[in-house]
This record gives structure tokens, C-alpha cells and sequence, in this order.
């Protein structure tokens, strides 16, 4: 959203101060950041965390909107990954339709959604723990489906040799284009949530995940309310997924395995799962801890360190960094943070 | 639900009752089953299931799979109806109780000591996890599955760090081991001599053992004292607390139990299959698909979605292999959609 209205925003000062200066600072710092990190840094560091800020951004909008987490979303995610790669080109030679970009991308984002909402469809028979059993179970039943099975998913070796498109004379998967595709995805991501949340269906979501059955008797059909929440989310989660497999050049049964499933959890929960920055916040973090982390422990043992992380925000704050930055607010002149009524 | 279905069941006009219908429906479907398993296949059928032998063997192996399932479940279950818990390192305690067991069983020597050692430490971790970890954040369902994903995260890491990723085979002793024959005949040669059909004698001890432990948990739950507050617990717990039963003993119970099979089903299934890196992950599905079909907190589901799982896994395997998850899966789905409660789950 600050990406995108910045421009118009000088012709209307009401608007500027509906985006809220921090968000104008973000989007400065994020838009000059190329300028000062090296290639290492932008692609990563800055894009990766972006992807997967993405990915945990469409569970935040789950757990914190609908109050169902999920641990399926990397599967979402994975399966717009492989319509990629099997309806774009791959070099493992099995399958690769070979269909341009510009109809792979969103079909696969649309495939992707769909299957969440047929995930969510079935999730939310049940309610609250439940969710991430069946979710759990879900995706780690996509991981031996997508090892065991040759003829779709090309087994254990999945698919490489996947390339980012190059249009407009720009090689897409370049560090510097990467990054600034990644920040535009998840900019818009993160204002179309910011908008959602606010809209009618947001505010109803949201009115469901507290009280479900006055919901229901009011006359909301609280069971569509969540699916479609699951099909909006597997859009993000798609279009995650798509960059992903760009970023990688592969995709495979690895990609989508249980670590990888908690690893999203894990990132949105240290976010916090109050406010859809959140989860960039915690993809920072957990990018940073990944890639750092071989230096303090030893090069095997970071999952530990995450592990160690992970529950000790669980235990010390349940809202993540987000709810250590709540308690530490008003220590801070937060007024000034705040435009007035 | 059970409104719509009311018109269905008075079928009074034919003359039988619902539960008559269903009685004839399972006597018709043993009688299937006896045969498939007992007479010798005419050849049409042997060309549909490719051989008498594979399928057999197929619903053996089923069977075996899913007593070892029984056992990592059960506890799950256990736990969960009672506690709210979803213990998601329950698979990290089964791969624990099956090192531990591997350790114990080589360096003395005696795999029964592994065994035994497998359900006691794993039995203490589980209290010590009850009472370090869950009393603490007790009431709080998220936060307490979010702790056990971490200790699971945890767990696997620092296993790999002292077992490293290779595979081990638990040795089991001799008077377990070998083949026995089974009085099933496989095929009949041209001389008309009968082959039976032989099967590990280790598998069928597993099996046996699963059966009797279930007995066992079923006699403990409906005849003792214990088991009449672990029931009262599951099905309300604030007021078990109000009559003065120390809940936070029964809580300990619970979990040492439920820990402690899952550690006896890791000795016990790494010396039918092997031990590796993962298996905790392969385990954890099974318990929560389990769980899920059959119902939580009833250990009699968990029997029954055990056998269904265990069995379409193994005949999934021999008839379909790249899509054997597939039936799994399939058989959740499916559940949920009729019975989102599992089941013998109780709607809440």
C-alpha cells in the first residue's frame, strides 16, 4: 500500500496520515535498500525473507483474522510451485507444457487457492486445535504423496531447472529485479490484507473467530466466511510459492516437507500474529537466525537455536516480537505514532 | 445429524431393526473375510488381487502396522482427551523411546531390558513434561501445542546430533526370531501338494502384544479406580478437580502412560522395521490420522482407526504404490466429512 500511494498521496495530506508515518519510512527504507546491501544481502536475505514474510502472512491472515492456524500453508504454497514447474518449462524432463509465464503464474496462484479452500473446507468441520491436527496431517500426507509419486510430482528428485521470465529486456531472477518483484508482491499482499481486514468481510471474519455461533444465529454463513478467508490466503500463499520456485530454480518433495511446514508457523508466531507485519518481522528474523546461526553454533545445530527461539517466545510472549513491542509501547512516545481522530 | 437420519431407521415395515441390519451387515462381512483369508482362490480372483499370497500378506503386514499404530496412539489419544493437549512431539517420543531401546538392548545385551527401558525413561520424560511444560501454560490450547512443536523441532535436532542420520536395526533375540507357518493356504501346486503361507514370528508377537495391551488400557480405563477419573476427567474436568480428585496426579498418570507406549512402540516397531531420522515425522502422522478417524480420547477408536489405517497403508502398498497415501488420506477426509467428530468421538 505505502509502495503504491506514495504518488497520490501528496494530493491528499488525508491520506497520507491513513497510511501512518511508519509505514512511509518502511517502504522508503525498503525501496532504498538495494543501494546499500550487496547481492548476498538483497536476494538472500531481502527476498527470501520477503517470500516467506508472504507465506506466513497467509497463515497470519488465518490464525490472526480467522483463528485457525494452519500448518498447511507451505503445501499451498508447493503446489503453486509445482503447476510451475509442470506447466511452465523444467529441465528434469518429465512433463513441462511449456506454457508462458504470464499464464503459469496465475494459474498457478489460482490452483493454489483453490486447493487451500478445499483444505479449509475440510478444516473447519472441526474447530479450533483440530485445525492444525488435520492441517498437519494434510501436509505431511502432500509431502509422502509428492515423494512416493512419480508420474505427477516426479518423486523424490522433483523438478529443476526452473527459471524466473525475463520481459521488458530484464532478467527477472537478477538480484536487483528480484528483490523489487518480491517487495512489489508482498506490498501488494500486505495492503490488499490491510485492506481486507478492515472490509466488511474482514470485520466478519474476524466477528466469527470470536464468537462463531452468535455468528450463526445472526444469519452469516460462518462456514463460507472461512473458506473463502482459506481461498484469499492461498492466493498470497500462491503467488509465495511462485517466487519461491523462481528464487530456488527447483522445487521438490524437500520443499514442502514438515520442517518446512513448522518453519512458516514458526516465522509468523515470533512475527506475532496480531498485524500483518508480523510475519516479515519474524521471516527477518528466522532468514537472519538461519543464515548466522552456523557462525554461533555450529553449522548443524541451528534448528536447536531455532527450536530454543521458538519456545521461548511461545513461553515469554504469545503475541511475538509484535507483543514485546505492545509492552515496550508505551514506554515509548507513542502518541506521536499515532495521527489523531 | 441424527434427526435427519431418524425416518432412515424405522424400518420397522421390513421387520428389522437398525441394529439387526448391522449385525447381519458385519456377519456377512467376516464371512467375506474368512474366506478371502482361509479358502483356496479360484483364479479369476487371484488375476483381480495378483495373488493370494500378496494379499494375505498384505492384510498381515496391515494388521501388524497397526497394532504398532494402536500403541503410538492410544497415548496421543489419551492424552489429548483428557488434557486438550495435541501433543505434537509425541512421534519425537516414540524415535527416543526406540534409540534409548537401541542403546539399552545393545550394551547389555538384553533386548527385553531395551524394551522395558524404552517405556520407563520415556514414561519420566512424559511426567517431566507434564509437570515442566504443561502445568505451566495449562488452559491455553495454542500456546501448549505451539511449545510441543518446539520441543519437537528441539528433540529431532539434538537425536540427530548423538545418533547422526544413519539407520539402525534393533536386534531382537532368538527365540523371536525366524518364520512361523500359518494355517492359511496359499496356493495348491500341480501335484497337489498346499503351500501355506509363512509369516515372521516377531510380526505376530507385536501383534499379540498390541492386542493385549489394548485389553489391557481398555481394563484399566472401565475397572479401575484410576481409569473412573481419567473417564470423569474426559469428560469434565473442572468438575473431577471440584470432588477432590488431585487432577494434576491423574494428568501425570496419563502422560507417563501415554509417553511411556509410545516409547515401548519405538523399541518395539525399530526391531520390526528399523530406526532412522524421520521416523518420528512418519509416526506423528499416523497417530494424528488415527486420532482423527477414530475419535479423540476414546481408546476404542483409536483401535479401530489404527486397524483401518494400518491395513489400507500395507494393501494400499501391494495394489497401488505411488498412491498408498492417497487411501489414507482418503479414509480422513472422508470421516471428517461424516463424522467430523471421528468415529467413537463424542460431539462436543
Amino acid at each position: 500500500m505505502s509502495l503504491v500511494a506514495t504518488t497520490p498521496a501528496t494530493e491528499r495530506p488525508a491520506f497520507l496520515g491513513k497510511i501512518g508515518a511508519g509505514h512511509i519510512l518502511l517502504a522508503a527504507a525498503l525501496i532504498f535498500y538495494p543501494a546499500v546491501a550487496n547481492d548476498f544481502f538483497l536476494t538472500q536475505i531481502g527476498g527470501y525473507s520477503l517470500i516467506f514474510g508472504m507465506i506466513g502472512l497467509s497463515l497470519m491472515v488465518l490464525a490472526g483474522y480467522g483463528g485457525m492456524v494452519s500448518l498447511a500453508q507451505i503445501t499451498v504454497a508447493g503446489i503453486a510451485g509445482y503447476a510451475v514447474a509442470i506447466f511452465g518449462l523444467n529441465n528434469s524432463g518429465v512433463h513441462g507444457f511449456g506454457w508462458p509465464w504470464w499464464i503459469v503464474a496465475p494459474f498457478a496462484m489460482l490452483l493454489a487457492a483453490i486447493v487451500s479452500a478445499l483444505i479449509g473446507w475440510v478444516a473447519v468441520r472441526t474447530e479450533g486445535i483440530y485445525t492444525i491436527m488435520i492441517t498437519l496431517a494434510i501436509a505431511t500426507a502432500a509431502f509422502y504423496f509428492a515423494q512416493q509419486n512419480y508420474t505427477i510430482f516426479n518423486g523424490f528428485p522433483g523438478f529443476n531447472g526452473l527459471r524466473a521470465p525475463e520481459f521488458w529486456g530484464v532478467n527477472w531472477r537478477d538480484p536487483v529485479p528480484f528483490y523489487y518483484l518480491c517487495l512489489g508482491c508482498a506490498a501488494l499482499a500486505y495492503a490488499a490484507v490491510l485492506y481486507c481486514s478492515r472490509s466488511t468481510f474482514g470485520l466478519t471474519l474476524q466477528a466469527i473467530r470470536d464468537n462463531p455461533r452468535r455468528m450463526r444465529a445472526i444469519g452469516y454463513h460462518v462456514t463460507a466466511h472461512k473458506v473463502f478467508a482459506w481461498f484469499l490466503s492461498g492466493l498470497i500463499a500462491g503467488l509465495a510459492g511462485v517466487l519461491l520456485i523462481w528464487f530456488n530454480g527447483r522445487v521438490s518433495p524437500g520443499t514442502i516437507n514438515v520442517a518446512a511446514a513448522i518453519n512458516v508457523l514458526v516465522i509468523a508466531v515470533i512475527g506475532g500474529l496480531k498485524h500483518p507485519i508480523g510475519p516479515f518481522l519474524g521471516a527477518v528474523v528466522v532468514v537472519l537466525m538461519q543464515t548466522f546461526a552456523i557462525d554461533i553454533v555450529g553449522a548443524e545445530r541451528f534448528n536447536t537455536l531455532i527450536g530454543l527461539v521458538f519456545l521461548m517466545i511461545v513461553f515469554v510472549s504469545p503475541d511475538g516480537i509484535l507483543g514485546l513491542w505492545e509492552r515496550l509501547k508505551p514506554h515509548l512516545a507513542q502518541d506521536s505514532l499515532r495521527p489523531g481522530p | 445429524m441424527s434427526l435427519l437420519e431418524q425416518p432412515r431407521t424405522s424400518v420397522e415395515s421390513t421387520g428389522f431393526t437398525r441394529k439387526q441390519v448391522w449385525g447381519l451387515f458385519w456377519l456377512l462381512l467376516a464371512a467375506v473375510v474368512a474366506w478371502l483369508i482361509f479358502a483356496v482362490w479360484p483364479a479369476w480372483l487371484n488375476a483381480v488381487l495378483i495373488s493370494k499370497k500378496a494379499f494375505v500378506s498384505a492384510v498381515m503386514n496391515g494388521l501388524t502396522l497397526a497394532g504398532l499404530y494402536f500403541l503410538v496412539a492410544s497415548g496421543f489419544t489419551l492424552v489429548f482427551g483428557l488434557m486438550r493437549n495435541v501433543n505434537l512431539a509425541h512421534g519425537s517420543l516414540y524415535l527416543l523411546g526406540a534409540y534409548i531401546g537401541y542403546e539399552v538392548g545393545a550394551r547389555t545385551g538384553y533386548w527385553l531390558l531395551g524394551v522395558a527401558a524404552g517405556f520407563v525413561v520415556l514414561a519420566v520424560v512424559g511426567v517431566l513434561m507434564q509437570v515442566l511444560v504443561f502445568r505451566r501454560l495449562e488452559g491455553d490450547d495454542l500456546r501448549q501445542t505451539l511449545v510441543t512443536i518446539g520441543i519437537s523441532i528441539v528433540a529431532a535436532d539434538l537425536m540427530l546430533a548423538v545418533w547422526g542420520g544413519q539407520t539402525y536395526q534393533l536386534a531382537t533375540p532368538e527365540w523371536l526370531d525366524g518364520a512361523v507357518t500359518l494355517p492359511v493356504i496359499t496356493a495348491v501346486r500341480s501335484n497337489g501338494a498346499s503351500v501355506f503361507l509363512t509369516y515372521p514370528f516377531y510380526r505376530l508377537v507385536v501383534l499379540a502384544a498390541a492386542v493385549v495391551i489394548g485389553v489391557g488400557l481398555w481394563l484399566m480405563l472401565n475397572r479401575t479406580r484410576v481409569g473412573m477419573m481419567i473417564r470423569a476427567g474426559v469428560d469434565d474436568r473442572a468438575m473431577l478437580s471440584a470432588s477432590g480428585v488431585n487432577v494434576h496426579a491423574v494428568f501425570a498418570i496419563v502422560f507417563a502412560v501415554g509417553a511411556g507406549l509410545a516409547g515401548f512402540a519405538g523399541v518395539v516397531g525399530g526391531s520390526a522395521l528399523s530406526v532412522a531420522p524421520g521416523e518420528d515425522v512418519r509416526y506423528l502422522l499416523a497417530s494424528l490420522v488415527v486420532v482423527i478417524v477414530g475419535g479423540m480420547g476414546s481408546i476404542t477408536g483409536a483401535a479401530i482407526g489404527a486397524l483401518l489405517i494400518g491395513l489400507a497403508e500395507q494393501i494400499g502398498l501391494v495394489y497401488f504404490p505411488t498412491y498408498g497415501v492417497v487411501l489414507t488420506f482418503v479414509i480422513m477426509v472422508v470421516t471428517l466429512a461424516i463424522r467430523p467428530q471421528g468415529i467413537m468421538g463424542k460431539a462436543r
